[in-house]
């Protein structure tokens, strides 16, 4: 089972388009990496990847079916901001059980403690929350997830304490990955493969990492 | 003489619980840093560590249910709340955190020449827009029309065009790309070597060697380290305190292992040194009570063990 775009291209309602043709491919258990100079879509891509925009043409292929529109379910996005993902209003277990219940297991090896599940997302730091955004997206049908800057508020010890975590988990249950990230470094240590900007093309295409730096780091 | 001096400044914040009981949590505990002119330091720690607090202590725009203790000088003299009020927007200029800060029913224009204060306003905006390759028709432009990084380089030039003497920026790199970063850095680069004092708050450890000439530390509401960029190599043998050193092999252009536990909290803050539970070298008597900051091999480090 693989995620794949096809010809894929979307333009917010009269506007010029944002990206066209784009096609790419996530393997299970693969690592992509996504790079671009801001504003050139990368996250828009990673909502259209995880059904929150429909694209304006092409299709997105999950398990061999063509599914356009409603995909949601196996394919998840961690957003940038956690404490803009949570509801104030909800304690941190109403919000972690909301989709699905994760098990104990899963909550220690992302390093969730119990007592946290108490608190209110204000009560929380930014890497704490994050870690919630995250076991709430690993459910049962979750096969891809979309990495939209998932690390980029949090400071380099929290940021290795939870790749390392959800990188586990990804091995261990053959994830796909997309990690849309402005750090080079973290996605030459993490990524198998990137895909980059194309300004002239608007359009997304993969490139080797030395190819890659030169032009964006 | 340093332009900015900060001793043991401590901020704490009363808060009603029930009724008209009230607690008291301790937000920074005990901050030290020392700023001169032409230098930029940066300011590094997570989120929680008091960065923007300090910020915003030195400006005086803390909320009202906040106290402070310990002393800020400012060329020499003591900062007041009268000094701070007719100097901040002057000769002490904020690149607040977020592009919220910009006055969403004013335009970008008009916002960036209420920040002249010596020149002719029209002018220097225009200029200013020119150097920062922002667009003329920005000028009546509103905050909404802009992207995230126009608005950041429009927060940028409002520092600059103050012709401030201190310019503290809170966070300016998160979510620009590596090319408007660079661009960013190297504005308060030109403005350290044109004589402005220049501190840098950020996470991002790897962004701040990239252009200050001295990185604090801070953790849990303490500065732990002060040390020179060059002190930054290798696996850390030259820095001086286990958490600088943990942040530092953390990177993922170096180790990338992190050290395990997290942050604690204004409320469960331990009773010796913060680092203490989390630190591999700690011994019984780092539990007793917390170190005081020390120099050391021309930086400043606040740990018993530190050589």
């Amino acid at each position: 089972m693989q995620l794949e775009t096809r010809n894929i291209g979307f333009r917010y309602p009269k506007g010029p388009w944002v990206f066209q043709g784009v096609d790419l491919v996530i393997k299970p258990g693969e690592i992509v990496g996504l790079i671009g100079p801001s504003g050139c879509g990368k996250s828009t891509l990673g909502r259209i990847l995880a059904g929150y925009e429909i694209p304006n043409e092409g299709n997105i292929i999950i398990q061999d079916s063509l599914q356009s529109v409603s995909h949601s379910s196996s394919v998840q996005l961690v957003f940038q901001h956690p404490e803009k993902a949570v509801n104030p209003r909800w304690k941190m277990e109403d919000i972690l059980n909301e989709g699905w219940h994760p098990d104990d297991k899963l909550l220690s090896s992302l390093g969730i403690e119990k007592e946290w599940l108490h608190r209110w997302p204000h009560e929380l730091s930014g890497g704490e929350l994050q870690r919630f955004c995250i076991a709430r997206s690993l459910g049962p049908n979750t096969r891809f997830l979309i990495a939209d800057e998932m690390t980029t508020m949090l400071d380099a010890i929290t940021q290795a304490q939870i790749m390392h975590a959800v990188l586990k988990i990804a091995q261990k249950r053959e994830l796909g990955m997309l990690i849309i990230s402005h750090e080079w470094h973290l996605i030459q240590r993490l990524c198998n493969r990137v895909v980059q900007w194309d300004p002239k093309k608007l359009n997304f295409y993969e490139t080797g990492f030395t190819k890659a730096y030169e032009q964006f780091a | 003489m340093p332009i900015l001096e900060v001793q043991d400044l401590s901020v704490s914040f009363v808060q009603y619980t029930k009724g008209l009981r009230q607690k008291k949590v301790q937000a920074i505990t005990s901050l030290d840093i020392t700023m001169h002119e032409g230098e930029i330091l940066a300011v590094v720690g997570s989120s929680g560590s008091g960065k923007s607090l300090l910020a915003h202590a030195i400006l005086g725009i803390l909320p009202s249910n906040a106290r402070v203790s310990g002393t800020i000088n400012y060329s020499g003299d003591e900062l007041t709340p009268v000094r701070q009020a007719s100097l901040r927007g002057r000769e002490i200029a904020l690149v607040p955190q977020s592009v919220n800060y910009l006055d969403p029913l004013m335009s970008v224009g008009a916002q960036v020449r209420t920040s002249v204060h010596n020149d002719n306003p029209v002018e220097v905006q225009k200029k200013i827009f020119e150097r920062y390759h922002l667009d003329p028709d920005l000028d009546k432009k509103y905050p909404f029309q802009l992207s995230g990084g126009m608005a950041r380089r429009t927060l940028v030039s409002m520092a600059m065009v103050s012709g401030a003497k201190l310019i503290i920026a809170d966070e300016p790199t998160p979510g620009l790309d590596s090319i408007v970063i660079k661009e960013a850095l190297s504005n308060f680069r030109e403005l350290a070597d044109h004589g402005c004092a220049v501190m840098m708050i950020t996470h991002d450890l790897g962004s701040a060697l990239q252009i200050a000439d001295k990185i604090a530390i801070f953790y849990a509401g303490t500065t732990v380290e002060v040390a020179p960029v060059k002190d930054f190599f290798g696996r850390g043998e030259k820095l001086r305190h286990p958490y600088t050193k943990a942040l530092w092999r953390a990177l993922p252009q170096n180790e990338f292992v992190p050290i395990p536990g997290s942050q604690p909290l204004p409320n469960t803050l331990p009773s010796g040194c913060l680092f203490e539970p989390r630190c591999e070298t700690a011994t019984r008597e780092c539990s007793l009570k917390q170190p005081k900051i020390q120099e050391i091999r021309g930086g400043m480090v606040r740990c018993i063990h530190a050589t």
